[in-house]
């Protein structure tokens, strides 16, 4: 669906109003918050469950690996994610190309403009991509049309708030402008350090932005069907009539991996966290 | 501002090229050489589509106000407990299962409470089968089951700052001024939360609205959703004279979810007011 | 004018608080009586929050009790103590202007409206913000703010006053008149009051006592000249005001330190005789001449009005920095680098173990010894 990062929509506002946490009160007692938990941690889980054991079953009803074995050689597999990888590293290398120097650019020369740029994370919202494929199709001169790689630029699109949003936080961490301004005044260009000093400080948010953008071309489905283009997701629910198994059996390891990518994020996040420089 | 070209043009060919299109093509009328017409609109508000807003504003709103609920309870119940960990735990989970959606979810929930799913069969062996009282998943109760999966989490991420934003201080200012529970939540935490829990929701509810794909998976197109009846418009069923009412409803799908976006802006301009 | 009200008597008996391994209080015992203003003082983690938190029931204690007016509150929740609190900072509710902030805790009581609005009115004109009764905290800078979390807090007529570290976010001029304030109507209201705080100069300037507190326990509890003059240990000594740390050596009954020998000092045989030791002396207590033969050499000078405090460098076995208070005409006639000579002209106020691996100086006021 969409890809969500916890800094992206928690509220610009109440990030400076947040205390020390020391003195959270704790209050114990009352028997709904393990009673609460518990439903809706069952709610989360049982479909995975589910998902799983009918993936490990055969036709027949008994229990075989086949559905997870047999993926690579099923009709289609191999096309479907050969152009859903291909889309995935173009839309990587075109949003970070976008998105980091134009995230810095705002975070050092156009502070003002930074809030307005911080909109961006309501376009997913405000231009949903079922709306966008509508203009993309009609503008889209036939040469465009005749290559799936039109996608990869529309998932930019879609991509954008997000990676937007992870290296405006990342910057937002570390002092850009001093780092900047250390940079040019031993002789380095914009580009130089952009490379050598950016690049290496925001190496969590970049990687955060990449995952984000990782799970978005994995999971899209509006766009590629109905450009009628067989990307891994749409292969999956052409696939299903063929074999559901083998089709609940991809979308448990397309969540799965998805869940191990997130996670790794927020190891990273966790690990590499540098403490907001100066006072905010 | 010469630094802002590269994203500036990119963003004027590949977003607003397309969008204005779709804007500007709702007024255009699908007969050849026919000029601008308010038709399309009439029709994107009529009959079958009509039927279509309504029910994709429904679906949002229960899929906003429900997950808003429930996210808001876990989160709250994360922030006060005294496990550390578990707010680790609910905060990462949170970030992953609210990126889960579309296809493999829909998958997943077929599985699980499918017509022949575990769950179903679960209930059906202690004869409480909900598909011989009428339900299916492959419906808008089963749509709006399958949204709370990634409402829920957006929820909790979205107002956990802002329930740690609730100073210790605050609560216990009220309590040494005489003021139990209930007279701290009525008069200070809940007008203060309001906005934010206000505001996500209303980000919930956009989410809600513009979801194609697990409808789409879920029901095949044979739910009377404006996404789905949008994307039925790429598939082929047009009716001749009515290629545009398809732009026509992504512009009501547009302006429907900006006016919600706008007050969603002024509720987090509150907030952050109140925040200093 | 507000009735005004006579302040309880409170007393915490022997009270105990764990976390974890760390121990806040320590078998604390502390006394206040009626209107008087007691200041809190000490380093970070002294327990002397905890101590306030105690008292204002926001905090379980594991042993002791706590009692105002003879009777035992140790079990009774912070909602039902009457007492009014004033927070380091951003306490005041958002969502509600000045006016209805300070009216709160009246509103609790069931105060009606119109009467609530007039206490508040006469309370926010208490402390000088009645033309500000409408407006958000947002709008107000954070003395103001403060001013308000107090008018608040008084509103209850609360018998007994809390203020954790009320001016610490504050501005360093704000601080100060806010400051008077607080003594100024604590005053006029005879409210009991406890007052936390790790600004040694702020306790000694606005309290009728001060405790100096450390690990969990008390170290002194007298008035702020007492402390001054006669600290009971060494570590109230350097934390009280600037102290000076010289070398010297027992000679019987005496001390000799800067080549005389000088009486007691309370050597009182805890050492033997002709051990090194270091001795404690104020910066008033010393005072200083150009000397071209000086053991001394002037290093810095800062000026503090009326009075230089100058910083000498002593060679010596034992070297020691030493800071000298000097009327500013004579030290401005003295150059950086000078040779001086330093002489004792008060009483030594205390004779203590040398500092383990450190070197003999100055300790500014404040500070904490070996942590």
């Amino acid at each position: 669906m969409v890809a969500v990062d916890a800094s992206v929509y928690g509220g610009e506002g109440m990030r400076k109003a947040s205390p020390a946490v020391a003195s959270r009160p704790r209050r114990a007692g009352g028997l709904w918050r393990p009673v609460l938990l518990l439903a809706v941690g069952a709610y989360f889980v049982l479909p995975f469950v589910a998902a799983l054991r009918y993936a490990l079953q055969s036709d027949t009803g008994t229990f075989s690996f086949s559905a997870f074995t047999g993926i690579t050689a099923q009709q289609g597999f191999g096309p479907a994610i050969g152009l859903s990888l291909r889309l995935l590293v173009l839309t990587v290398a075109l949003t970070l190309g976008l998105m980091v120097p134009t995230a810095v650019y705002v975070h050092l020369r156009l502070p003002r403009l930074r809030r307005i740029l911080d909109g961006i994370t309501i376009l997913p919202i405000v231009v949903p991509p079922i709306v966008l494929v509508i203009g993309v199709l009609d503008v889209a001169p036939t040469f465009a049309k005749a290559s799936p790689y039109l996608l990869g630029f529309e998932y930019v699109v879609l991509a954008m708030p997000f990676a937007y949003r992870s290296l405006a936080a990342g910057l937002a961490a570390i002092d850009v402008k001093t780092l900047f301004e250390a940079s040019r005044s031993l002789g380095g260009g914009p580009l130089q350090t952009l490379r050598r000093v950016l690049v290496p400080n925001l190496r969590a948010a970049l990687l955060s932005a990449t995952v984000l953008t990782v799970a978005l071309v994995l999971g899209e489905f509006t766009m590629a069907s109905l450009d009628q283009y067989q990307t891994f997701p749409v292969w999956i629910v052409a696939f299903d009539q063929n074999n559901s198994h083998v089709s609940t059996a991809v979308s448990f390891l397309a969540l799965f991996a998805t869940w191990a990518l997130l996670m790794v994020i927020s190891l990273l996040d966790r690990r590499g966290r540098t403490p907001p420089a100066g006072g905010e | 501002m010469l630094g802002l070209a590269p994203f500036a043009i990119y963003a004027l060919v590949f977003l607003a090229w397309p969008l204005a299109d779709v804007v500007v093509g709702a007024f255009e009328s699908g007969n050849p050489g026919g000029g601008l017409t308010l038709a399309n609109l009439h029709a994107a508000f009529s009959g079958v589509y009509r039927q279509g807003f309504v029910t994709s504003i429904e679906l949002a709103a229960i899929t906003a106000v429900v997950p808003g609920v429930v996210g808001l309870l876990v989160a709250y119940a994360v922030e006060t407990s005294p496990h550390g960990s578990l707010r680790r735990v609910v905060t990462t989970a949170s970030g992953v299962f609210a990126n889960f959606g579309g296809v493999p979810l829909a998958f997943l929930f077929i599985a699980s409470i499918g017509s022949t799913g575990m769950v179903t069969r679960w209930l059906a062996a202690i004869g409480l089968d909900p598909y011989d009282h009428g339900f299916t998943l492959y419906s808008f109760t089963g749509v709006a089951i399958v949204y709370l999966y990634f409402q829920i989490p957006l929820m909790v991420l979205v107002v956990t700052p802002a329930l740690q934003a609730l100073r210790p201080q605050w609560r216990e200012a009220s309590e040494s001024l005489g003021a139990g529970s209930w007279a701290y939540w009525r008069r200070v935490g809940a007008p203060i939360l309001a906005p934010s829990v206000l505001g996500a929701m209303l980000l919930l509810f956009g989410f809600g609205l513009s979801a194609y794909a697990t409808a789409e998976a879920l029901t095949s197109g044979s739910i009377a959703l404006t996404s789905i009846q949008i994307g039925s418009f790429l598939n082929g069923n047009v009716i001749a004279g009515q290629a545009n009412v398809g732009k026509a409803l992504g512009l009501g799908m547009v302006l429907v979810a900006s006016l919600s976006m706008v007050v969603y802006v002024l509720l987090q301009r509150r907030v952050s007011k109140w925040s200093q | 004018m507000p009735d005004v009200s006579f302040g309880a008597t409170v007393e915490l008996r022997d009270l105990q608080r764990s976390f974890g391994s760390t121990r806040a209080l320590d078998h604390l015992s502390l006394t206040l009586e009626p209107g008087e203003l007691v200041a809190l003082l000490g380093p970070s983690g002294c327990g002397k929050t905890t101590a306030l938190r105690v008292l204002a029931g926001f905090e379980r204690l594991d042993g002791g009790t706590v009692s105002v007016d003879g009777t035992e509150i140790s079990g009774v929740p912070a909602q039902k103590r009457g007492m009014g609190m004033v927070f380091q900072s951003y306490s005041l509710f958002p969502n509600m202007h000045a006016l209805d902030n300070v009216a709160y805790g009246l509103r609790m009581r069931r105060t009606a409206p119109a009467e609530r609005r007039r206490r508040a009115m006469a309370l926010l004109d208490m402390v000088g913000l009645a033309d500000r009764a409408k407006q958000y905290p947002h709008q107000l800078s954070g003395g103001q703010q403060q001013r308000v979390a107090l008018a608040r807090a008084l509103a209850i007529e609360p018998r007994v006053l809390l203020l954790d570290e009320p001016l610490s976010a504050l501005d360093a001029q704000v601080r100060l008149q806010l400051r008077e304030q607080i003594r100024g109507l604590q005053q006029r209201l005879g409210t009991t009051t406890l007052f936390v705080t790790h600004d040694q100069e702020e306790a000694l300037s606005i309290a009728d006592r001060v405790c100096v507190m450390r690990d969990g326990r008390i170290e002194q509890v007298d008035a702020p000249a007492v402390l001054y003059k006669r600290p009971a240990t060494p570590f109230v000594a350097e934390f009280v005001g600037t102290m000076n740390r010289l070398p010297a050596r027992t000679a019987g009954a005496a001390v000799e330190v800067l080549g005389r020998r000088v009486a007691g000092g309370s050597a009182d045989g805890r050492f033997p005789d002709g051990a090194a030791v270091e001795v404690l002396v104020r910066p008033e207590g010393l005072t200083l001449r150009r000397d071209e033969g000086g053991r001394g050499i002037l290093t810095a000078r800062t000026f503090l009005g009326s009075v230089t405090r100058l910083t000498v460098l002593l060679d010596g076995e034992p070297a020691a920095s030493v800071k000298v208070d000097a009327p500013s005409d004579e030290a401005a006639a003295l150059e950086l680098g000078s040779p001086v000579t330093v002489e004792l002209v008060d009483e030594v106020v205390m004779v203590v173990e040398p500092r383990p691996g450190g070197v003999a100086g100055s300790v500014p006021a404040g500070a904490t010894i070996g942590r």
